[in-house]
């Protein structure tokens, strides 16, 4: 099962190494890893996409981060309500003819095309992961020529999920 | 010639809040620690440490080689309770000590290792015996260090010294640059330790010992496992007092040994792959599992799959990613061994129904005791083991290597009292055994220390005679001469249809002339009908001896759980 961790980390040199390290020694499956710093900036943010077997290899991802000295706080924050995000550049192929065509499907989904070249253009997407794979999907058909994921950052939601933020991609797939 | 095992230790203290060099802070945060010995070795990027350790006159003990020091450190550690200190020279002196680390990590061992390292400017250009050793040694410490500013230093050797002892024991690296132990600062050190992410329980929560104390008394095949956690948590009494209140039956883990009397009429002995039958039946058949301070180490536990399987399982450890990590545990107990016990003593429940089961137990132990065929013209080495046993009383500190010999010292060795028993458990590091005994000796400078070693082994570490012939260590050496990589050739003749793949020595030094190299006594014994005598003579000598003691070639350890095989496959359980 995918899970999605945060761990609030002590901004010192060679803890991302250290946390890298503890995965990949301890067999834990990751997807993707993303890190940046908090509103303090001797305090760092990792969110992880991890997958487990099980509840126990959940148990220990967890325990094993939190053993770390300089990992401050670790939380499963996949059954809570969070606000998760990614961006993604996707470079597809695009003919004059075609362009128009991207660019509308590029829409409701509030991504942005952000390069024009003669033979493509390069999209600009945030959102969840399921925006980005749905994104991805329709362009597909295109021809993707490249494509850079950041992996998903995250954090609780102050309150209950808005209105505002409900997928409107979600009538085209 | 009188030992010089009880030196003083040169502990000058200096005021704090005055400027001092690198070096200088060390030391002074070393005798602020109490620490009264260090092993090491040095070398150019720890000269100036080395320059103050000849300045304060604190204690150093020179190893011949690194690993020598550490094992050491890692001896003195086991046996004295306190944390071992190990301080070598960057690049090959640091990666020396790696598979030190690496063993203090997996058996919890409380250990500050300070490795020299190239000045700060020229960090990353491959420079003269540089090596990335916090990259390397990440994976094996507690936490680890590099200090970059010399303001951090003593705020860094104190994180240290508290992230080693405290908690799960473990090894702490500080890498010390040439230039930060040159650089002046100020040394305060009379500051508390702030490390908001590490802050280990050990007060259990108080349901959760509830839910044992229910457990117990509803349970009818109830068996304690004691690991090394009690031990380190110095919790020998409680467990002592809570069995006598509860009366239940205790199994040990092999570092545990030691953690409760094995003379006591509860003590069902040590479990595992070479463990006693009844103690793996006991695991096997219970019906409630309390695991003190035990980490469900595989060699332990056998196949996973059929471990303890009628068994309810409560797990008390300090560290809680051990809880459930190989075995599903239902009572999670995280905190220390002692508070734990004692918690569970206060709790004065209701004693388990369990005549039928201890009688069991009983009728088990009897009806499949320890065995080996005794032999009059060759020593057999469990025989000689009993009679170690039986010639120190019990009484002695014992280090063994890895191998045939450190499973028959287990078996045979009944120890009934903490800290006389140190034994590479989960890295089976060969090479340990012999320089944890000088570091015991250290530790315990009145009491007789014995190491049990293999052929193989010793010769693994052999150099730290020089130790002995330098401060005439007491030490006795017992090499268990069996002429072979003997556990591997027990593997060989069991699993591989007897192919010896290089396990069986064409040549062999000869150990009573490498002795004499040494300036020690060493004497060969092979002769069943005298083992006794001269091992007599040898702990009554005052000095070190080594004994070559020739045993049986081919003596396989029985009895065994074969790898992959569960409790209730034990093979060789009778003659
Ligand atoms: C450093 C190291 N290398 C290899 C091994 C694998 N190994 C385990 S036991 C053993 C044989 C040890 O022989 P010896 O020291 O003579 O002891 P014996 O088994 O004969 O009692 C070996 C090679 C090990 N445990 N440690």
């Amino acid at each position: 099962m995918k899970r999605t961790i945060i761990a609030t980390v002590h901004n010192t040199s060679g803890v991302m190494n250290r946390i890298t390290g503890l995965f990949a020694r301890r067999n834990f499956n990751i997807e993707s890893i993303t890190v940046g710093l908090t509103e303090n900036p001797s305090i760092s943010r990792m969110t992880f996409v991890v997958n487990v077997d099980d509840e126990r290899g959940l148990d220990q991802v967890i325990k094993q981060l939190n053993k770390q000295v300089d990992v401050l706080k670790v939380r499963d924050i996949t059954d809570e309500a969070i606000i998760a995000r990614e961006l993604a550049l996707i470079k597809v192929v695009a003919t004059p003819e075609t362009r128009g065509e991207i660019s509308t499907l590029v829409e409701p989904f509030r991504a942005s095309i952000v390069d024009v070249g003669r033979e493509s253009v390069t999209i600009q997407v945030t959102g969840d992961q399921q925006k980005i794979e749905a994104m991805i999907d329709l362009l597909k058909p295109y021809g993707i020529k490249e494509m850079a994921r950041t992996g998903v950052t995250a954090f609780k939601r102050g309150t209950k999920k808005s209105v505002l933020d409900s997928p409107k991609y979600s009538i085209i797939s | 010639m009188s030992t010089k095992l009880q030196e003083d230790s040169g502990r000058e203290l200096k005021k704090e809040n005055q400027e001092m060099t690198g070096s200088s802070m060390l030391i002074q945060a070393l005798a602020r620690e109490n620490v009264d010995i260090i092993f090491g070795y040095p070398g150019g990027a720890i000269l100036p440490t080395y320059d103050e350790i000849y300045r304060s006159g604190i204690r150093h003990i020179l190893a011949r080689h690194e690993q020598g020091a550490i094992h050491a450190a890692e001896g003195y550690a086991r046996v004295s309770g306190k944390p071992g200190v190990c301080v070598v020279t960057s690049g090959p002196g640091a990666t020396n000590v790696i598979t030190g680390i690496a063993d203090a990590m997996i058996d919890s061992l409380p250990l500050i290792v300070i490795t020299g390292q190239v000045a700060t400017k020229v960090i990353g250009t491959d420079a003269f015996q540089e090596a990335d050793i916090v990259g390397i040694t990440m994976p094996i410490t507690k936490h680890n260090y590099q200090v970059r500013d010399i303001e951090d230093l003593p705020r860094i050797i104190k994180e240290a010294f508290h992230i080693a002892t405290t908690g799960r024991p473990g090894p702490v690296v500080i890498d010390l640059p040439k230039d930060v132990s040159e650089a002046t600062g100020i040394f305060t050190y009379d500051q508390p330790v702030d490390l908001p992410g590490y802050q280990p329980t050990y007060t259990p929560n108080k349901l959760q010992i509830r839910k044992v104390r229910e457990a117990v008394t509803k349970a009818k095949k109830p068996v304690i496992l004691a690991g090394a956690g009690v031990l380190h948590a110095k919790g020998s009494d409680e467990l002592l007092a809570y069995v006598e209140q509860q009366q239940i039956p205790v199994v040990n883990t092999l570092l545990g040994l030691g953690s409760f009397p094995a003379s006591h009429p509860l003590a069902i002995g040590m479990a595992g792959m070479h463990g006693e039958y009844t103690a793996n039946m006991a695991l096997h058949h219970c019906d409630l599992l309390i695991n003190i301070g035990a980490r469900f180490d595989d060699r332990l536990t056998g196949a996973l799959s059929d471990f303890a399987p009628h068994a309810k399982v409560a797990h008390i450890d300090i560290d809680p990613a051990e809880i459930g990590k190989n075995v599903e545990t239902h009572i999670p107990v995280v905190g220390d061994a002692k508070e734990a016990l004692k918690m569970l003593i206060a709790e004065n429940g209701k004693p388990s129904e369990c005549t039928e089961w201890k009688e069991q137990l009983y009728e088990w132990k009897k009806e499949y005791p320890l065995w080996y065929e005794k032999d009059d013209e060759v020593i057999k080495p469990q025989q000689l083991m009993e009679i170690i046993y039986e010639e120190t009383n019990g009484e002695a500190v014992v280090t063994t290597d890895v191998g045939q010999h450190q499973m028959w010292a287990a078996q045979y060795y009944k120890f009934d009292k903490p800290n006389h028993w140190a034994t590479s458990g989960g890295l089976g590091t060969m090479g340990f055994g012999f320089p944890a005994a000088i570091g015991a000796q250290f530790a315990e400078p009145d009491k007789p220390v014995v190491s049990i070693l293999g052929d193989a082994g010793f010769q693994m570490t052999a150099q730290e005679m020089s130790i002995l012939q330098e401060l005439n260590i007491p030490v006795k050496i017992i090499i268990v001469n069996n002429s072979s990589l003997g556990m591997v050739r027990q593997w060989q003749e069991l699993f591989y249809d007897e192919r010896y793949s290089h396990s069986i020595f064409p040549i062999q030094p000869d150990f009573v002339k490498m002795a004499e190299a040494y300036n020690i006594q060493g004497w060969k014994v092979d002769d069943p009908k005298k083992v006794r005598e001269v091992l007599q003579e040898a702990l009554a000598y005052d000095g070190p001896v080594l004994l070559d003691c020739r045993v049986a070639k081919e003596e396989n350890v029985y009895p065994m759980i074969a790898p992959g095989k569960g409790h209730h496959e034990m093979e060789g359980i009778k003659p």
